[in-house]
């Protein structure tokens, strides 16, 4: 029940604080469910962003369930979930009922601005910590170099690239397989 | 009657957008022309509120759709019909990696992942990196002076230096701080 509650309540921050999006959340997931309550490792962070990428829905939302379920089974996943969700429930409806003028509010563009700044920051040095926890070795920084150049110079789909991963992966082990037996 | 068509309709957007919340969108321009509870350019609105407010977009969207079409109560179902495919997938996925965690082909696969995962992240973080710091579409007029702000590269340089000299600050501190500096430079 404890752990329930908690769970709860680290995603219900993770979403009350996460600003533009999937990405964006990476730092403070770094901060409540890898450091703070250990519930999953870096690692596991990692493959959860890989999932998420190839699986119908919001990062947020599927990495919320991927981590409660780790540490909850379903009904964890699902009270995760709606943790993440709840903040932007509140937040969005008293917006769309009585703060039409919103995003045109000057206090409100300027504050964003500078928000974008922190969260350029945060994700800079959480993709760091990530890549120190998860690359090793020669071939998987070579992996990564590709990703990140066919993604960035030619906007190929991540989706496409999650699939070749697990592709090349699985061939790289039968190859490695076959040798062994020969 | 809206309200199962909301249902519907959010239901099918969770179930086919894959990659995140900007992948709604094709989703919502399609319910605009089907149904006419928005229009095109109303899209546009909810993308701005959207994006400055807490929160994962494709959230935001199913929540702001509903509540401006159905109300309260449409808002909710709008939201829990969006998250429901992915939940049911994730949890599949999930319990699915737990039984074969252990087969060498998961593990082979899993490794492969890891490092495309951090170069998508990389990927994106260059994106929101070059958003908050420059003005693109000063660089498409020529006018370099109006490319970044010294006020944009110090709010960095200075949240930056904060972070790594204190390394335990919660994040939720340096999104705060930039709020203010946002406010008090007029970024």
């Amino acid at each position: 029940m404890r752990t329930l509650l908690d769970l709860y309540l680290s995603f219900f921050r993770i979403g009350l604080f996460t600003f533009g999006g999937g990405y964006a959340m990476l730092p403070m997931l770094q901060r409540e469910v890898v450091d703070k309550h250990h519930w999953v490792t870096e690692q596991d962070v990692l493959d959860c962003y890989a999932i998420g990428q190839c699986t119908p829905g919001v990062i947020a939302v599927n990495t919320g369930t991927f981590v409660g379920y780790k540490q909850q089974g379903a009904l964890g996943g699902i009270v995760a979930t709606l943790g993440v969700i709840t903040p932007s429930i509140i937040i969005i409806t008293v917006i769309a009922m009585v703060l039409q003028g919103f995003a045109e509010n000057p206090y409100v563009i300027h504050a964003f601005a500078g928000i974008r700044i922190a969260v350029a920051v945060l994700t800079l040095l959480a993709v760091i910590k990530l890549y120190k926890s998860g690359v090793k070795g020669a071939a998987a920084n070579a992996l990564l170099a590709a990703t990140f150049l066919l993604r960035v110079l030619f906007s190929v789909s991540p989706v496409l690239l999650v699939l070749a991963a697990i592709v090349l992966g699985v061939v790289l082990e039968l190859v490695k397989g076959r040798r062994k037996t020969q | 009657m809206t309200i199962l068509k909301l249902i519907w309709e959010f239901f099918k957007t969770g179930l086919f957008s894959i990659g995140g919340g900007l992948a709604t969108l094709p989703f919502l321009y399609q319910m605009s022309d089907r149904y006419g509870w928005f229009t095109h350019s109303e899209v546009a609105n909810m993308l701005a509120v959207s994006e400055s407010t807490p929160g994962p977009i494709g959230v935001n969207m199913a929540t702001y759709t509903g509540v401006t079409t159905a109300g309260i109560l449409g808002g909710l179902i709008a939201t829990l019909s969006l998250v429901t495919p992915s939940v049911i997938v994730i949890l599949i996925i999930a319990s699915a990696l737990q039984h074969f965690r252990e087969n060498r082909f998961v593990q082979a696969a899993l490794s492969a992942l890891r490092p495309v995962s951090v170069g998508l992240v990389a990927a994106a973080v260059l994106s929101v990196f070059a958003a908050s710091l420059f003005d693109f579409q000063a660089l498409a007029e020529r006018n370099w002076a109006g490319i970044t702000s010294w006020g944009a590269m110090l709010t960095f340089a200075v949240l930056l230096a904060v972070y790594l000299k204190w390394r335990k600050l919660h994040p939720i501190f340096l999104v705060l701080m930039g709020a203010a500096a946002g406010i008090l430079l007029k970024l």
